[in-house]
């Protein structure tokens, strides 16, 4: 078995699905003869055929409404939205449509499709191509919202994504496409939704995050266990339903707590976080839980994006200021 | 503009069936007011939410859903309880879902019709991709979608449109030209001549036809349907008709259209019509219209007692029906409902 990185997980992903399932389909703009902007569905229309793996017209709502009639009639469809900037034209058809037939018709008809979104800035690419705004979708009662931060998480999430009888939004961290290699067991490796995950184990305090910041989480509970502090990291992996199980234990024993998102601070799914840990353990806390997040301003360009997102130092001096208290 | 029918009851063209089915479907079309005048009156009883009448549609709406196969898909609106009636849609649910409740929204199994959009335009793109579904499954069932001439304002409509070409899919676009979406005129809707002609700028073919025609809009439907069954593509379809009644239970037509005006809409009325085409050969009399009348009545009624005794939906069950399990955030919550 050799190494992967994420990208290439979710091609494999996309791959196996498409092999096992006919009523797999992927549809997107530049998904079929490029393999998309990130070329995660590579190859996939050479092999599957122009039917399976379709290039659409520049239409979001388009997309993901077709995708929508798709779903319905028996399909399984995988949108593409370029990146999570450009989902907003099909806002409406996954708020008012995607997200309610099922409700709407108390079971009768159901919108079993996934719509996977490259998220999260870093890169200096263009505007409007580093959008974080998960919160806008794990709001929306009817949806999942998934978010992988490891190559085997994106395997096993994304085809349980398929596999889901309901909608799922798919987060893909853009920063952490090519980050990391690990290992992959092929062959069917479901990761359940709604289920987070204890990234690394520790006593003193808790770090919690999801996808494309947990490389930041990661190097900072190195860098804690270096100076002889034992963080304890949680990796959300699941923005909706929110699995507060694992961070709730954890805080119990740690005490102390850090949400890291790189997605603007107000009305971020920190605060859900914070607030959640606050009802839940209230009487185990130490100090008062910090947030880092990325600031309530638009995205920063090239040149400046660095001032936004979240680092190193930003989440160990929150971490340390948890510790003082 | 396509007209078999005119409205003093004398045919132009040839009429597209015999007299038995012209007798049916104006029984449908007497039964459809029928209900559209008891669900305006119950609205006023405080016993429906608030009610979309679609009097004066009714050939728009019955002439194209009888071009279709019992199978296929149908994706309407708020306005089309007739069409989603004859397609098989239970008065009794189309009654259940306006007096606000989802459980009005679930139509039997078999029946292709999905609930009646709230929103106006996305649906467009559920047809498409519906017709897409049967496709790639090997089925010719093909999908009709009900719009009014507001929504071809929407961006979906376009997409909708683009996507039906692009794909070459069996979609049939039913654009039900009612003159007014809530207040604003149809002039002032689009500067298009026609509705129909928006099908050129997507390599479709669009007609305009005599909405309050039986047997044009059964026509140009069939031919619709027949091109989008063997796989010719979509159609747009421009029923001009006029929304007799308002916009819904909540608003003032006076307004915004003369008062003159829906007098001289019903020197068109789409049943009249066809109850004066019957007459003229022999396939109408008093007792006719009588026992039509009765029937319809005994059914509408029959179904308005079964919608509402139906008991409300439980706190707990309105936790039920927003994944195929219960999440655990949902489960914890539905405790405390």
């Amino acid at each position: 078995m050799t190494a992967i990185n994420l990208a290439q997980a979710l091609n494999q992903a996309l791959s196996d699905a498409l092999a096992e399932d006919p009523r797999v389909l992927i549809l997107g703009e530049d998904v079929g003869r490029t393999g998309g902007v990130f070329r995660i569905t590579d190859g996939l229309q050479e092999r599957f055929g122009s039917d399976r793996v379709v290039d659409t017209p520049v239409a979001e709502a388009g997309i993901v409404g077709a995708a929508f009639g798709l779903a319905v009639g028996g399909m399984r469809p995988v949108a593409e939205m370029q990146f999570m900037g450009f989902s907003y034209p099909a806002y409406d058809q996954i708020i008012s449509h995607v997200s309610r037939i099922r409700n709407r018709s108390r079971h009768r008809f159901t919108a079993p499709l996934v719509i996977r979104m490259p998220y999260g800035g870093g890169i200096g690419a263009a505007e409007h191509h580093s959008e974080s705004t998960e919160a806008i979708y794990a709001h929306i009662p009817g949806l999942k919202v998934v978010v992988p931060s490891t190559p085997a998480d994106a395997r096993g999430l994304l085809l349980s994504a398929v596999a889901d009888p309901d909608p799922v939004v798919f987060l893909e961290p853009i920063r952490l496409y090519r980050a990391v290699k690990e290992e992959v067991p092929r062959g069917t490796h479901m990761v359940p939704i709604g289920v987070a995950k204890v990234a690394a184990e520790g006593t003193d305090v808790t770090i919690i995050s999801w996808g494309a910041m947990m490389k930041e989480v990661r190097q900072v509970a190195e860098r804690l266990a270096e100076e002889g502090v034992s963080a304890e990291v949680i990796d959300v992996r699941t923005l909706a339903p929110l699995d507060m199980g694992a961070a709730v234990a954890s805080v119990s024993k740690t005490g102390r707590a850090v949400v890291v998102h790189e997605a603007p601070r107000t009305a971020g799914l920190g605060a859900e976080i914070v607030a959640q840990i606050q009802e839940q353990c209230l009487y185990s806390l130490a100090a008062p839980v910090e947030r880092v997040t990325g600031w309530d301003t638009i995205f920063p360009l090239k040149r400046a994006e660095h001032h936004y997102l979240p680092d190193p130092e930003r989440i160990l001096s929150a971490v340390r200021k948890t510790l003082e208290g | 503009m396509r007209q078999i029918l005119a409205p003093d009851g004398t045919l132009t063209g040839e009429a597209p069936f015999d007299l038995a089915e012209t007798r049916r479907l104006y029984a449908a079309m007497v039964a459809a007011r029928t209900y559209d005048r008891k669900g305006s009156s119950l609205q006023r009883q405080g016993r429906l939410a608030t009610y979309a009448p679609l009097e004066g549609q009714e050939a728009a709406q019955i002439g194209s859903a009888a071009a279709l196969r019992a199978d296929d898909w149908m994706v309407a609106t708020y306005r089309d309880a007739a069409a989603m009636w004859l397609h098989g849609y239970p008065w009794s649910l189309l009654i259940l879902g306006r007096t606000g409740d989802e459980r009005g929204g679930s139509s039997p199994e078999g029946v292709r019709v999905l609930p009646p959009s709230i929103t106006v335009g996305a649906h467009m793109l559920h047809a498409v991709g519906l017709a897409w579904a049967e496709r790639l499954q090997g089925r010719d069932r093909v999908a009709i979608t009900y719009f009014g001439d507001g929504a071809t304002s929407e961006g979906d409509f376009h997409e909708a449109m683009n996507f039906a070409g692009v794909f070459e899919l069996g979609t049939v676009f039913l654009c039900e030209n009612n003159q007014y979406a809530i207040s604003l005129s149809r002039e002032r809707q689009s500067a298009s001549e026609t509705i129909a002609q928006k099908a050129d700028a997507y390599g479709l073919p669009g007609t305009q036809v005599d909405g309050n025609d039986l047997f044009a809009v059964f026509e140009a439907t069939s031919e619709a349907v027949d091109r989008a069954r063997s796989g010719g593509g979509a159609t747009l379809i421009e029923a001009v008709t006029y929304r007799l009644g308002p916009h819904t239970t909540s608003d003032d037509p006076s307004r915004y259209r003369p008062d003159t005006e829906p007098d001289e809409w019903r020197d068109r009325d789409p049943v009249e019509r066809v109850r004066l085409f019957l007459a003229a050969n022999r396939g109408w009399d008093e007792q006719f219209e009588k026992e039509t009348k009765a029937a319809a009545t005994e059914e509408i009624d029959r179904a308005v007692i079964e919608a509402e005794s139906l008991a409300p939906l439980e706190a707990a069950d309105t936790f039920d029906a927003m994944f195929e399990e219960p999440t655990l955030p949902l489960l914890e919550q539905r405790e405390r409902a």
